[in-house]
């Protein structure tokens, strides 16, 4: 494992952030710690980096005790949400900047810094300062100067959150690709489960300061382990007790087994998919159908249609 | 076929030129109009006799007296100032509040009540045994309590803004904290340091007030430039007031003038 957090508590005063927390990176994976605001993964990242220190609880990267250790000694890249960039230095002195401090012969770094500027597409801009960077560009430049010291582990806090969507989604791709080329192990926070399915290969989500459950997309997808998950990582909608996504439901005009009537209260279309708004012996609850099926179907306000789960539809029954 | 834009002549909006007439015209009125009379004035006799008022013997060693203590008490006021801003933006400590208020004690106080101070605790009757009074010593003292914010309140609202992330993102990549000082902080305070002690500089050199008690006004020794002109125009010598007058505003507008473009030289890069 690259990454071992034992038993981790940490408060901010008398609010607790981390509650007993443990979690296990494997080397060479993709992370993504994902969860509401507050849920205290962006401390969970910084305990992991030595930027903040846990109450009770270790800390082991690479299989070294590192819960003692400053952030300097633990070989961690950290890559923080709003840039942190060095505004007095050149894209290049920022790069540099951690072979500077290992006093690195001036040819290695030159080499090594141009290498990383390639690899995050800025090599013509190796001579700008920060300032005449867009976020983007800043926040790919903050990349490869965590990526020059060569850490063990790469760290990002909300690494995209302070870029605008577009910017965003690009980001979002190529960080993949880079992680594919560059296979360090990466942990990134994240309040966005699209990013997080996306990117990540593992997804490990927070709330409350707890780990709620970890495994793969896929996993935390479709089988969530309560319905917080299910509700944190997609569309949901409620019928007959259970919570169902929308696209798991099937609509069809005639009465079928297991189905029940629910009346059309708006049919709305969002491009490729529509979104069938139905009520159900007084319930609200809705349905993504595609175009094609919508047309077939025919359906507005005021039809009575019959709905039910589709077969091997994920649901988990709701307490009441 | 592309596009010509045809670009106006840049005009200034109603409200704009109002705005500037009148601080062009305040501006004129209590600054430039009145230096420019200096400086009229201080020609009046001709080149050569402006040169004589400013080489005579005690005019000479006023303004070097003068020039050489304001650029001493600016480099300590460099290093103390922003120690002291920095003990009051980064250390928590009981009292942080009233000593941020004492700061601004010698801009509120009288520069004249200010040598009476001093006298009091450094001349001849010392509650500490330190007398300071009639000497060279004195001067530096009454220029350092009167500039002594200058450096201070210009550091301080930096050091607030300095983005923490930044600091930790160097300790991330291996500094440790004399590096992350010299490599990521100090960068980023200098302009702010240099224009403080531009300020402390140019202000010491023009001061009267707190001098003028405990230099005891020597000449050849420690009287200040300041205290020399009043006491040429008491002898009715006012071209050669002039002339010294004009002596501390070239060196002020050269001092001035020189750490603005040190600064826009450093802000180029940032």
């Amino acid at each position: 494992m690259a990454i071992e957090v034992r038993d981790v508590n940490k408060s901010f005063g008398t609010t607790p952030v981390l509650h007993d927390v443990s979690l296990d990176v494997a080397a060479g994976s993709l992370t993504a710690l994902l969860g509401p605001s507050g849920g205290g993964k962006s401390t969970l990242l910084r305990v992991i980096a030595g930027l903040e220190r846990p109450d009770t609880g270790t800390v082991r990267i690479s299989g070294v005790d590192a819960t003692r250790l400053s952030p300097q000694r633990r070989g961690v890249g950290f890559v923080f949400q709003h840039y942190a960039a060095f505004k007095h230095l050149s894209v290049f002195r920022n790069v540099a900047f951690g072979l500077e401090i290992r006093k690195r012969p001036k040819d290695e770094i030159r080499k090594r810094v141009m290498e990383l500027l390639e690899l995050v597409h800025l090599e013509k801009l190796a001579d700008r300062y920060p300032s005449q960077l867009s976020g983007g560009q800043r926040q790919r430049m903050a990349l490869a100067r965590a990526l020059a010291v060569e850490p063990q582990v790469l760290l990002l806090d909300e690494p995209f959150g302070a870029l605008d969507a577009q910017v965003r989604k690009e980001l979002r791709t190529w960080l993949r690709r880079l992680h594919d080329e560059v296979h360090v192990t990466t942990v990134f926070v994240t309040h966005d489960q699209e990013e997080a399915i996306e990117v990540a290969d593992t997804i490990v989500v927070l709330a409350g300061g707890e780990v709620v459950q970890t495994g793969s997309p896929g996993e935390v997808y479709d089988n969530p382990a309560n319905p917080f998950v299910m509700r944190f990582l997609g569309p949901v909608t409620e019928i007959g007790g259970s919570l169902v996504r929308p696209h798991d439901i099937e609509i069809s005009p005639g009465p079928v087994e297991g189905a029940s009537p629910a009346v059309v209260s708006r049919v709305v279309r969002l491009g490729f998919e529509v979104r069938v708004e139905v009520e159900i012996g007084g319930q609200e609850a809705w349905v993504q159908v595609t175009r094609e099926q919508a047309d077939r179907l025919g359906l507005g306000p005021g039809d009575t249609v019959h709905v039910r789960p589709a077969p091997g539809a994920r649901s988990l029954v709701l307490a009441l | 076929m592309t596009a010509i834009t045809v670009r106006p002549a840049r005009r200034l909006a109603g409200g704009t030129a109002a705005g500037l007439g009148v601080a062009v015209l305040y501006l004129s009125l209590i600054v430039l109009i009145p230096l420019a009379a200096v400086v009229w004035r201080s020609a009046d006799e001709g080149p050569g006799y402006f040169w004589r008022s400013v080489t005579t013997p005690d005019a000479w060693a006023a303004l070097t007296l003068t020039i050489g203590a304001s650029a001493l008490v600016a480099l300590i006021n460099l290093v103390m100032g922003t120690a002291i801003a920095w003990v009051l933006v980064r250390d928590r400590f009981p009292g942080r509040a009233v000593l941020d208020t004492i700061i601004d004690l010698p801009f509120a106080l009288p520069t004249i009540v200010a040598g009476l101070v001093l006298l009091a605790l450094y001349g001849p009757q010392s509650p500490l045994g330190i007398n300071l009074a009639y000497s060279r010593a004195g001067v530096v003292l009454a220029l350092l309590f009167v500039t002594l914010p200058f450096v201070v309140r210009t550091v301080q609202p930096v050091l607030l803004e300095l983005d923490a992330e930044m600091e930790q993102a160097a300790a991330s990549l291996g500094a440790g904290p004399f590096q992350i000082f010299r490599r990521v902080i100090l960068p980023n305070l200098i302009p702010a340091m240099l224009s403080g002690t531009a300020l402390a500089f140019t202000r010491a050199i023009a001061e009267f007030g707190s001098t003028v008690l405990i230099s005891g006004n020597l000449p050849f020794k420690t009287q200040v430039a300041a205290v020399n002109i009043f006491s040429q125009i008491e002898g009715d010598n006012t071209t050669g007031a002039a002339a010294i007058s004009t002596v501390l505003l070239v060196v002020a507008l050269v001092a001035l003038i020189s750490l603005d473009v040190l600064q826009r030289w450093g802000s180029r890069r940032g």
